[in-house]
């Protein structure tokens, strides 16, 4: 028996921030049987409390001087090393009190770490939690600056660990950047790797002006930040949760959070005043669809904003009797002029191809997907433009008010635009032409190119191909219609 | 045209992939190699958190937004007045490269509109994949998105460089896609899953006798679903996971709740769905993953939405008053699986705790069970139901005072649903805990 065993006074410790350290005097302490209310273990990062000279008092010489005689061998079980090697790395400088009394309470109950609800367990699994936290969190949010030097690329981080785990989580960048020259810099120590040096080196801390303080690859992050979240779902709450702001000093992402939560709001704002005024010219069009009425409607119409460039809106033209409608694009220069549809170069085209397969032209009704002219100046010239889908999806309840008054057999959709309109946005035109086909709103649907195309066509030969094409699937819908 | 750099590329085509809820990096172990940079030690890591709470984990990009397709839910359909962009493979590449090395993220979600035909795209997909597993030595997380209808050829290479894939299924109901997606088919979605799945279950067995075997999807496959763009029912909605579940080992069914998006058609809601309905889809969802429920438990015919103010388990329990109350200190593992507020976490810990230890309401409290939901339907050491127990018994037609009684009596009830092992302990704590309490 030695002498610090009957000291009334508790023996007080002072223990460096290091699990090996702590262990080493827990052994020799436990050995002599000095329980947990006769020793204290006290950080020896954290100032001593107490009056000055009791608080210079270190017994740590003196209880590691006493003779080791005991034959005593502790019960220290792996799930206790494990864990207690964990909570070493915590900040809390009352840890290694915490640990020396489970270990002192653990000789006499071997299960104790299985109850989960005794006050020193939840503490000890409080703080090995939160170490493993820390650590993940490390894993997260180390952001690397790459720099060059006379020796190549490397990259090197400022980061700052709510506990001490620098040891604990540098393991993980060595395997997942084997290949790469980094070093992380921390207020506690710093770690190295070189590619070709085997392990991890470790030394003093640096402080974060020996890191860089930007690398131009920030600028893509950032953007990539922006834009990868949903204006329409914020949850701040959530994402500081997630990401508490201690974290935030070395996030450079961060700095655009307070005009991404400012802007989110209207962005969403926007986007259903866009999606609720999406151009149409539904509240335009006449409930009675009688041709005669459409027509007198037809110039009021505000449904996109076509009507403030063209001359004029074009309607259709065509007996109330017709058994055939052809809907071209929409009205080119000649047609805009003269409020007319097909009485340009491309109408001229199309008579020629139905007088050749035999369709009389003032038998069928001519109209277009878009009624108004769209173009762009170019000095004198008016250069034709294709509509947007918004476009033709606008003035789509036109075509479609037409169509219930006229109630064709059926409707040839001439080009692009015009099967857009009425067969939707992915018909193929060059797959599916010439077929009928059936839809809600006309028994017979039939699609062929615009006779535009074929003027547009590269040579002569091209253009007598073109011509063919037209001309013969015109001769379909004929023979279709005499059949019927 | 005037070609976009790399950065309006990145703003157009990640803005573009947002609406793909999954961001998970887990699930795939993988050792550094040596040759060239990243790992994986098979959990996710999010490297950082946008304003809607949301993870990045992986650089989750579009190929391309140009997209063939009509799909009215969609931002990206050909309808759709959007600015289009188009990445190449190699600029994909590097700025997954880069990305990596600075830490930003832990790999590479790339998805794509589809261009030219699903092959051709499925093409360009695997393409980025294999430079960098190939040429870069790339040890992160490749997540590729499997093009319905693609060769198999294709899904097969895909495989071997990503960690995971994943064919959307898009919509709850094939009536609900005729309707919103008219050129994508259940049957050629769930082609593309069943051959993932078969192709990945052959290389496991076979790796499991030679081990060289290369791997194929570690991570397994994944699908998203917009809910609340349809008038689908969560019953429905929860049957077709249920089926995704168990035809395709899916690892995990996204929910992604419709939320309005530029340019969006009219014909869709302009509201966005209810975060609330999501979370309750996934609390359903988990209950069928880890809690031992079947899809039809959890909701009813009768009643085929759930119900938004309270969790699914808790809905439960409140149609089925017969099952309770549970022995915290001697039920089996699927029964505490049952009530309300305890997570599986806790089951497991109640269960390692019990053996040692008779736990009492102060203890579970300690173990962070939700006493305010769990109490009405738990016996624990100190701790009977009183409240609760009373009420079952007008129910059922029991006696109104005898608090005793009527405990008893509900106990041997439970008890035929116990193993037998386990009905002495359970009387006897049950026997103690009346005593105690009166």
């Amino acid at each position: 028996m030695n002498s610090l065993l009957h000291s009334s006074t508790v023996l007080r410790l002072r223990v460096p921030p290091s699990f090996d350290a702590w262990r080493e005097l827990a052994r020799v302490a436990l050995k002599q049987s000095i329980g947990p209310d006769q020793i204290d273990f006290e950080d020896n990062t954290v100032a001593a409390v107490g009056d000055l000279f009791e608080a210079a008092q270190d017994h740590t010489r003196s209880l590691l001087d006493v003779p080791r005689e005991s034959t005593f061998a502790p019960h220290v079980p792996r799930s206790f090393l494990d864990r207690a090697l964990l909570a070493g790395y915590h900040r809390d400088s009352a840890r290694w009190n915490l640990l020396y009394r489970l270990l002192w309470r653990l000789q006499t109950d071997r299960n104790l770490l299985r109850v989960e609800v005794d006050q020193d367990v939840g503490a000890l699994l409080r703080l090995v939690q939160q170490v493993k936290r820390d650590e993940h969190k490390m894993h997260a949010f180390v952001r690397f600056r790459r720099i060059e030097d006379e020796r190549g690329e490397q990259f090197v981080s400022w980061y700052e660990p709510a506990h001490r785990i620098l040891p604990l989580a540098a393991p993980f960048f060595a395997e997942r950047f084997a290949t790469m020259r980094w070093s992380i810099l921390t207020p506690d120590g710093t770690v190295f790797w070189e590619p070709d040096t085997p392990g991890l080196q470790f030394g003093p801390a640096l402080d974060r002006s020996h890191a860089p303080s930007e690398d131009e690859l920030e600028t893509l992050w950032k953007s990539y930040y922006g834009s990868i979240f949903n204006p329409a779902r914020l949850n701040p709450s959530v994402m500081r949760s997630h990401m508490p702001v201690k974290y935030w000093g070395n996030l450079p992402e961060v700095e655009l959070l307070p005009s991404l939560l400012q802007r989110a709001e209207s962005r969403v704002a926007t986007m259903v005043s866009k999606q609720s005024a999406k151009p149409t010219a539904a509240p335009y069009v006449p409930e009675v669809h009688s041709l005669p009425i459409l027509a007198q409607a037809l110039p009021s119409c505000r449904g996109c904003d076509l009507y403030e460039h063209a001359t004029q809106v074009v309607p259709g033209r065509g007996p109330i009797t017709a058994e055939v409608v052809l809907v071209g694009e929409q009205p080119g220069d000649q047609e805009d002029r003269r409020g007319e549809p097909f009485v340009g170069p491309a109408g001229g085209v199309l008579r020629k191809a139905m007088a050749e397969v035999g369709i009389a032209a003032e038998s069928v009704y001519m109209t277009n997907a878009v009624k108004h002219f769209k173009f762009v100046q170019r000095g004198k010239l008016r250069l034709h433009q294709n509509p947007r889908q918004s476009e033709i999806m606008a003035c789509r309840p036109w075509l479609l008010a037409e169509l219930d008054a006229l109630k064709p057999k059926l409707v040839v959709c001439l080009g692009a635009s015009a099967s857009r309109s009425l067969l939707g946005g992915t018909f193929a035109l060059m797959r599916d032409r010439g077929k009928l086909l059936e839809t809600s709103f006309a028994k017979h649907v039939m699609a062929t190119i615009h006779p535009s195309a074929v003027l547009r066509g590269r040579d002569e030969e091209s253009r007598e191909a073109l011509y063919r094409t037209l001309r013969d699937d015109l001769l379909v819908a004929h023979k279709f219609i005499r059949a019927a | 045209m005037v070609s976009l750099t790399v950065q309006q590329k990145l703003e157009i085509l990640a803005d573009a992939a947002k609406y793909d809820a999954s961001c998970a990096s887990s699930g795939a172990k993988r050792a550094g190699n040596g040759k060239g940079i990243g790992h994986s030690d098979g959990n996710g890591i999010c490297h950082s958190y946008t304003p809607d709470g949301r993870c990045i984990s992986l650089l989750k990009l579009l190929l391309t937004n140009y997209c063939t397709y009509d799909c009215v839910f969609c931002v990206n359909r050909v309808s759709s007045d959007i600015r289009r962009a188009r990445f190449t493979p190699e600029e994909i590449v590097s700025l997954t490269l880069d990305f990596y090395k600075r830490n930003y993220i832990e790999g590479l979600f790339l998805s794509s509109g589809i261009i030219q035909s699903p092959d051709y795209t499925m093409e360009q997909l695997v393409q980025v994949a294999k430079t960098l597993r190939t040429v870069h030595y790339f040890g992160g997380y490749i997540h590729i998105k499997a093009i319905p209808g693609c060769a198999e050829r294709l899904l097969e290479e895909a495989g071997t460089y990503a960690d995971r894939l994943s064919a959307n299924i898009e919509l709850p109901t094939q009536a609900d896609l005729v309707q919103l997606a008219p050129e994508k088919k259940s049957h050629v979605i769930e082609g593309t899953m069943g051959h993932i799945h078969d192709h990945k279950a052959g290389l496991d067995e076979e790796r499991s006798r030679f081990r060289s075997t290369p791997k194929f999807a570690p991570a397994g496959q994944s699908t998203q679903m917009v809910i609340g763009a349809t008038p689908s029912t969560d019953r429905q909605i929860i049957q077709r996971a249920n089926h995704l579940y168990t035809s395709y080992k899916l690892r995990r069914v996204y929910y992604t709740g419709f939320s309005p998006y530029p340019e969006a058609d009219t014909r869709l809601p302009l509201q966005a769905s209810p975060m609330v309905r999501e979370h309750r889809l996934y609390q359903a969802d988990w209950l069928m993953r880890y809690y031992g429920f079947a899809a039809d438990e959890i909701t009813t015919e009768d009643k085929p939405e759930l119900d938004l103010s309270i969790d699914p388990k808790l809905a439960w329990a409140r149609r089925h008053p017969e099952f309770f109350p549970v022995d915290i200190n001697a039920a089996a593992r699927e029964a505490l699986l049952r009530v309300p507020g305890i997570g599986y976490g806790s089951v497991d810990r109640i269960l390692r705790i019990r053996k040692y230890h008779k736990l009492s309401i102060e203890d579970l409290r300690k173990l962070h069970v939700r006493l305010k939901d769990a109490e009405h339907y738990i016996i624990a050491a100190d701790h009977l139901p009183i409240h609760e127990v009373t009420i079952f018994d007008v129910a059922q037609k029991a006696i109104e005072s005898e608090v005793r009684a009527a405990a008893s009596e509900s106990i041997s009830k439970v008890e035929a649903a116990l193993p037998a092992m386990q009905m002495q302990l359970f009387t006897q704590a049950a026997n103690s805990a009346v005593s105690g309490v009166l």
